[in-house]
């Protein structure tokens, strides 16, 4: 860790420290939800981030992998009585299936081709769901009456439980993919968003590390499923549709792609600045579009870009 | 076989608008490699517009309907262009320099302001060209009726596709347009003003969108604010399936399409009708990554 | 001891036949020099032994592997390393990320042991610095290395993809115009760098145009026209070869 990271480190502490105290500043119900709304786009924004800041693949489908989270939790639910909590790995994993499924035939596509497919199988999962496909899915209607999640005994059912749970694991995952980006991996998601042939030429096994990107990024999206799918209580095809995956890609390209900050700042500015402007209402969207211009106009590598990792040489090779 | 040749008159008519919209996508994305995502919305405003003109205005009761529709399928056009350039001059032209993802942003922003602009101007309820714009007439093809409009709309999608074609082989505009596609900086060497190139493309494009909003407009009847974003994708999607960058690529693209999807959703489901075309679109690319016919593009290691 | 053999090798794009069926062999530990005019197939050749492309006809046999229908991690994984015509370093990244790419592929820290930050995979981080440190050191380079790598000049660029290749723990390397865009002073240095990584027991293939440094530096010259093959020896009998003199008679260089 350089000088300059020392300095920021505590006063940095002391504002997480200071957000996780936020339920017990009398903060209303109504901002408590909005702060869950931010954590759960945030989570998924840190996931999305893996395939599109570090590996630079233009993915716009990840509301997809977000309702196989919630749905799986969903079914689990409502057709087999699952406790909620136990079917979080289960729709992890099988957003991560389904990833590794519809991501392997296109993988080697290139960056623009990618983004209409994979806008393509938002569309089609949301079909899908529509459709009732398995007969589970509950058609347009969706799944009601999806049960709140019970951690040893006790039921999470305030606004400020779910800022506990949503935010714990969004810091959890933050360390853990600070870790990951941090090592073999991280590197080699940047080694092919730069320039992909000479990172296969220099033994990176590119279509292996694009998959994979793929899959954890998933992962994650359907565990923010199980959140999601527990705190609303109902979940309807009409909250996976392409308008979820643009506002996620672009928070991760308004905060700073590749640098987790960013995305955390960009997830605040995205789905909470709204919640600020409600008076201006239907033209809201009106001013979010030429905000987009103009960010990308003014500040093209987004608000907060990352600084590249920092490096501690060993003392036997020491500069 | 009644029923199969209604429904590919349905597709080619479809396939006609989606091919139009799919010519703006190819001609942008071969000379500037962006994703005009604000294309579909442009094709919303041209329905728009011609709702104005025909009905809010009444050109069609003071010049009678025939005229009326030509005259205000010029104006859109016309209009479109503007938009167009307007479009390129605002949130493009700043961007020339920066990544592809900054401009896929940007395009992104532009078409939610677009349809934001247009659901504040016309209202967020849809609005609907009158039944009776134009007579019913049913013709008969191989014994079977089917609505005069269907025809018309594809056949002068074919004619004005023709003459996009002619422009881009025959003229000197059109080898400049397609010069600048294959090399940008090689054309810039041999005299050709690339800005200008991506100004005019960025006319022809929306022209064509807005077109085929209006025709969208009075074949369909229905149009809504959020139109363009299901019309764009499935036009981009079109000429992807082509093979972006390629004009008669688009074309082949955008009626293939047209005829995937409503041969799909008769015999298979109506109800997966989109999810069809996403499949086509995915099968497609994972037996041909660049599209039925490719631009050409050479690594170099 | 023969490490690298080609045996026929057949290449064309569309109508254009690029490489005819080129045979030659590379004996462990020496450093050939693959040279010939411009479009005589060179480049097309290691993008071939590389895996980069897929040869039409023939066969490559590296140190006991057969290499056509490998994909190019695969073959520098086996052992084979290679640096490029035009420099394609990963710019943005600095010098060190550079070098650490080409130590990926000898790692072994699995995603889950990054995930949770394990001992075993701090351990092995530390190593692979030092090990990337230790190249940059080999070639010079090691002062730089928080630079961004494309912000060194372009004989510095040149020996960091060096650096990169070493990185990947090579028994053979292939140098593709390695002293492209070198000043005089930066060539000298180079042919002492090769004569180390000879040192090193890592056999060398590289294309040159500069037929002076081919000379001096390789033990062994293999001349390419047209896609064929058309002299191999030593320097001293290449030099007087007849066809070799032929094909580099107006040929501007």
């Amino acid at each position: 860790m350089s000088a300059a990271a020392d300095k920021w480190f505590w006063p940095q502490a002391a504002l997480v420290a200071l957000f996780f105290c936020a339920p017990a500043f009398g903060l209303g119900p109504y901002w408590l939800e909005v702060l869950n709304q931010i954590g759960l786009y945030a989570l998924l924004a840190l996931s999305l981030n893996i395939i599109l800041g570090h590996a630079g693949m233009f993915h716009m489908g990840h509301a997809a992998f977000f309702a196989v989270g919630a749905y799986t939790t969903g079914i689990l639910y409502t057709s087999y009585g699952w406790p909620i909590l136990c079917t979080l790995p289960l729709a992890g994993l099988a957003a991560g299936i389904f990833a590794l499924l519809v991501a392997a035939p296109i993988i080697h596509l290139r960056g623009d081709y990618l983004l209409v497919v994979t806008i393509g199988i938002v569309e089609i999962v949301r079909i899908a769901l529509v459709n009732n496909i398995f007969g589970l899915t509950g058609g347009a209607n969706g799944l009601v009456g999806i049960a709140r999640p019970v951690i040893f005994g006790f039921k999470l059912t305030r606004p400020w439980h779910f800022f506990y749970l949503i935010w714990g694991f969004t810091a959890v995952s933050l360390l853990l993919f600070h870790w990951l980006e941090n090592s073999r991996f991280g590197r080699a998601l940047n080694y092919i968003r730069e320039d992909p042939v000479a990172a296969e030429g220099i033994g990176v096994n590119t279509t292996r590390y694009k998959l994979m990107a793929f899959v954890i990024g998933a992962v994650w999206a359907g565990f923010a499923g199980t959140f999601y799918a527990s705190q609303m209580r109902t979940i309807s095809p009409g909250s996976f549709n392409f308008w979820e995956s643009v506002v996620l890609f672009t928070i991760v390209i308004l905060g700073g792609s590749g640098n987790q900050k960013g995305v955390l700042l960009g997830a605040f500015l995205v789905v909470g600045l709204p919640e600020l402007f409600r008076s201006l209402q239907s033209s809201r969207l009106l001013f979010f579009g030429a905000a987009l211009v103009l960010m990308m106009i003014f500040r093209p590598q987004g608000l907060l870009p990352p600084k590249g990792r920092a490096y501690r040489l060993p003392p036997e090779v020491a500069r | 076989m009644e029923f199969f040749i209604q429904q590919l008159i349905n597709g080619l008519a479809v396939g006609g608008i989606y091919a139009l919209i799919a010519l703006g996508y190819t001609m942008v994305y071969g000379v500037l490699k962006l994703i005009n995502f604000a294309h579909g919305e442009l094709f919303t405003l041209g329905a728009y517009l011609g709702f104005t003109l025909l009905v809010s205005w009444g050109l069609a009761g003071t010049v009678g309907v025939g005229p009326a529709i030509l005259i205000c399928m010029g104006l859109v056009m016309l209009l479109s262009a503007l938009a167009g350039h307007v479009l390129e001059r605002a949130a493009y032209r700043p961007l020339r320099k920066s990544g592809r993802l900054s401009a896929v942003v940007s395009a992104l922003g532009a078409s939610i302001f677009l349809q934001n602009a247009i659901m504040l101007i016309w209202g967020a309820k849809g609005l609907a060209y009158p039944a009776d714009l134009l007579p019913r007439v049913m013709i008969s093809i191989a014994g079977q009726p089917v609505p005069l409009i269907r025809v018309v709309v594809f056949v002068s999608s074919l004619l004005v596709m023709l003459g996009l074609y002619f422009l881009i082989n025959r003229t000197r505009i059109g080898m400049a347009i397609r010069a600048s596609a294959i090399d940008q900086g090689a054309a810039k060497l041999m005299g050709i003003d690339v800005r200008q190139v991506i100004a005019i493309v960025f006319m022809i494009g929306p022209a064509l969108g807005g077109l085929a909003g209006v025709m969208f407009g009075i074949c369909y009847g229905q149009i809504t604010f959020t139109m363009g974003q299901i019309y764009g994708l499935k036009a981009f999607t079109a000429a992807i399936i082509g093979g972006i960058g390629n004009i008669p690529g688009a074309m082949l693209g955008g009626i293939l399409l047209g005829v995937i999807e409503a041969l799909g959703a008769a015999y298979i489901s109506m109800s997966w009708k989109d999810a069809i075309t996403f499949f086509a679109l995915i099968l497609i690319l994972v037996i041909r990554p660049t599209g039925i016919l490719p631009e050409r593009v050479a690594e170099k290691l | 001891m023969i490490i690298l053999s080609l045996n026929n090798l057949t290449k064309s794009f569309g109508g254009l036949v690029a490489v005819a069926g080129v045979s030659f062999e590379v004996e462990r530990g020496e450093v050939v020099g693959l040279i010939g005019p411009n479009g005589a197939g060179k480049t097309t050749v290691f993008n071939l032994i590389t895996g980069a492309l897929r040869p039409d006809d023939g066969h490559i046999f590296f140190d006991g592997h057969s290499l056509e229908r490998l994909k190019p991690h695969r073959i520098v994984y086996l052992g084979l390393a290679r640096t490029f015509q035009t420099i394609r370093l990963f710019p943005q990244l600095p010098v060190l990320e550079n070098v650490l790419s080409g130590s990926h592929c000898r790692m072994k820290s699995s995603f889950i042991s990054s995930l949770l930050r394990l001992p075993a995979q701090r351990r092995e981080e530390k190593a692979a610095l030092v090990a990337a440190m230790r190249e940059l050191e080999f070639v010079g380079l090691a002062d730089a290395w928080r630079a961004e790598a494309g912000s060194l000049s372009y004989g510095d660029q040149r020996r960091l993809e060096i650096a990169r290749a070493l990185a990947t723990e090579p028994k053979l390397i292939v140098l593709d115009e390695p002293a492209g865009g070198m000043n005089d002073q930066e060539t000298f240095e180079l042919r002492d760098l090769i004569a180390r990584i000879k040192d090193r027991d890592i056999t060398i293939i590289l294309i040159e145009h500069d037929m002076s440094f081919v000379m001096k530096v390789c033990n062994k010259i293999v001349v390419m026209e047209n896609g064929v093959l058309i002299a191999r020896g030593r320097p001293e009998q290449i030099q007087k070869d007849p066809r070799v003199i032929e094909a580099y008679l107006g040929v501007d260089d």
